[in-house]
């Protein structure tokens, strides 16, 4: 069923051809004040996160932190194993006897981190999610194939229904759309 | 040129007139299109045929299997002093021929080689499958398999914990982190293909599967910014694990004080190995497929020749190798060890040596002239030699070694029984079935990254850089 209320728009988004030409729309969108910018594009594109002022490394620190935690806690499992719960006395060694506890604790200081990686991506992403309003966009299953899309927000302190409207249109897109709100969902 | 926008590209990594959307489609319709996977075309009848064989060597592992668990491991040749035989020589082999996968997909992500980024996705799932059939034989050579949880540290009522001393327990922690990285980093390699795949199919299932699968991926900038930086630093987690993977299975070995075991030279000798082993059935199979599915433009004779040049390369590793264990053997002026090598070359199993000797070391040597490395019929030959020879390699290590130690009077001999080739072809025959289903349902080359590629070419011609080249004409 239709939501009788649309709360607004959620954005107005553009269609290019070109990385290129979608890079030079976003240094203008950019340079124009505008802050709250996405753009979809089918492959990773260098410049472009700079181009709409997006800069984050929360990723990196994720697996850093993930994978120190991975070592130390394999190492420290190791300790507590062969000298607290199961001391087992290998040809007189030392019970604690790290040099051979590297290789399992280099392991989990991997698995952990990579742990971090995958869904340290995923979570920051807030993926999965099914639905979003940009999917409602024209042609925006090209997104993932061979067109590139760049959106302004309307929460943008910057937006201005027209004006914005205009400025992507000036910038060579293919067509400009403004985007629904996302309707309130039934489940 | 009808299409403006279609560009020759003028590289040697992608061959043809591309643009986006028809690499898109070439690799993408692999997938999509019915007729390659239904047995009334011709594509499909082929596709059908190798499933089928798959599916019934498949069926002979699930005998071998079955026997096993009712009988326990009492029906294959491993024996007194040969404790280890068919089961440890054949994991080690599928272990070692996952390896080219993450040299591919991690080392060369490292390294910025471009031309990996045709060949990833297809020597990932190698990797992943790999593992799987390598797995499979310690696990059976437990006896118990119900009871492989106990190989972890976890509390349990026996009060029992792994002794962390063991290598055997390091490869437990080893093989297990190797699968686990290896399938997330072919997972989030996948998600944007499956969002293509969303977009693309016209089936309303596969849509739905796809829409599923790919998370809701929708290709915004900031997360391709994470997701490009996750990417690059699991590259560079992968590239110490696969080298920590087999150091720790050739520790399994050179820790221990056997002859022909007890080496220093293990852990580098085994990580050339792999990659050796495993280039050679990455080319085994990506040779006719890029045939079947026309996908020459994307693996192009270029990539044949680079990675021809990296089993040369990694060969020759192992045959140093093989000439350094003959030196140690002597030098060391050890009895034992002098026996064990005289035995490898002219005792019972001597001819296994010099097969080893001969697949390994003399004929990937042909390599060397370019002439050999164009001519696709040889190249494919010399992977079927290699992995041949590679399998030797882990029979000359693993019984050669085992049946004659320090004591004549506890000498023996291995003999396999027709178990530990039901096992043995039942797990190539897993190997062939998963990659025909791989082929079916997933994309076998990573399409964004193919469009990165060709976005990243055409940079190039801007700047009138030279074109990425391997060098000779």
């Amino acid at each position: 069923m239709h939501a009788p209320t649309k709360p607004g728009p959620f954005g107005i988004i553009a269609e290019y051809e070109s990385p290129e030409t979608l890079i030079a729309a976003a240094n203008t969108a950019l340079d124009q004040g505008y802050t709250r910018m996405d753009a979809f594009t089918p492959f990773p594109v260098h410049g472009l996160p700079e181009a709409i002022g997006f800069r984050e490394a929360k990723v990196p620190w994720i697996i850093f932190v993930m994978g120190v935690m991975g070592g130390f806690g394999g190492l420290a499992l190791q300790w507590w194993v062969s000298v607290h719960a199961y001391p087992l006395n290998v040809g007189g060694r030392p019970l604690f006897s790290w040099p051979s506890f590297v290789p399992p604790a280099f392991e989990t200081t991997i698995l952990f981190a990579a742990f971090g990686a995958v869904f340290g991506m995923i979570g920051l992403n807030r993926l999965p999610q099914p639905h979003h309003p940009v999917f409602d966009a024209p042609n925006f299953d090209r997104a993932s194939q061979d067109r590139f899309f760049l959106l302004i927000e309307a929460k943008d302190p910057r937006y201005a229904a027209d004006e914005t409207r205009s400025t992507l249109e000036g910038t060579g897109a293919v067509q400009v759309t403004v985007l629904g709100q996302e309707e309130e969902s039934d489940w | 040129m009808a299409d403006p926008k279609l560009r020759p590209v003028d590289d040697v990594l992608i061959e043809g007139q591309h643009n986006y959307d028809t690499i898109t489609d070439r690799i993408g319709s692999v997938v999509l299109n019915q007729d390659n996977f239904s047995p009334s075309h011709a594509k499909g009848k082929q596709w059908f045929l190798f499933i089928t064989m798959g599916f019934l060597l498949v069926s002979v592992l699930m005998l071998s299997i079955g026997w096993l668990l009712y009988q326990g491991i009492g029906i294959w040749g491993n024996n007194q002093p040969s404790a280890w035989g068919f089961d440890i020589i054949n994991f080690v082999w599928w272990i070692g021929i996952g390896h080219a996968g993450t040299l591919i997909s991690a080392i060369l992500l490292l390294m910025r080689q471009k031309w990996r980024m045709s060949i990833n996705r297809f020597a990932e799932a190698m990797t992943i499958f790999a593992v799987m059939c390598a797995g499979l034989f310690p696990l059976l050579h437990t006896g118990r398999p119900w009871a492989a949880y106990w190989l972890f540290p976890y509390p349990n009522w026996l009060a029992m914990w792994p002794n962390f001393r063991s290598p055997l327990v390091w490869d437990v922690f080893a093989v297990s982190t190797y699968f686990t990285v290896s399938l997330l980093f072919w997972g989030i390699g996948l998600i944007p293909d499956f969002a293509t795949l969303r977009d693309r199919a016209k089936n309303k299932t596969a849509r739905f599967v796809y829409g599923v699968a790919s998370l809701g991926w929708r290709g915004s900038t900031k997360h391709w910014h994470r997701y490009e930086q996750a990417y690059l630093i699991l590259g560079g987690l992968s590239t110490p694990l696969v080298l920590s993977v087999h150091s720790i299975v050739s520790f399994d070995f050179a820790v221990s004080i056997l002859p022909g075991w007890h080496v220093t030279l293990f852990p580098p000798y085994f990580v050339a190995g792999a990659v050796f082993a495993g280039f050679a059935m990455v080319l085994a199979f990506l040779i006719p497929m890029r045939a079947m599915y026309n996908l020459k433009d994307f693996v192009t004779m270029k990539h044949i020749d680079w990675m021809c040049k990296i089993m040369l390369a990694t060969g020759m590793i192992v045959f140093y190798g093989y000439l350094a264990e003959i030196f140690f053997s002597f030098y060391s002026g050890n009895q034992y060890e002098a026996f064990m090598m005289k035995n490898r070359m002219f005792g019972p199993y001597g001819w296994a040596y010099w097969l080893l000797i001969l697949c390994n070391g003399i004929v990937p040597l042909t390599l060397w002239k370019q002439k050999y490395r164009q001519h696709l019929p040889w190249v494919w030959i010399v992977t079927l030699f290699v992995s041949v020879g590679m399998w030797f390699e882990r029979f000359v290590i693993i019984p050669m070694s085992l049946h004659r130690d320090f004591l004549p009077s506890s000498w023996g001999m291995y003999v396999p029984t027709i178990w530990d080739f039901g096992m043995f072809l039942g797990t190539i025959g897993l190997f062939f079935f998963l990659m025909f289903l791989f082929i079916r349902f997933l994309p076998m080359i990573s399409i964004f990254e193919m469009r990165e590629l060709l976005h990243r070419t055409k940079e190039g011609e801007h700047k009138a850089e030279p074109a990425v080249t391997g060098g000779e004409a």
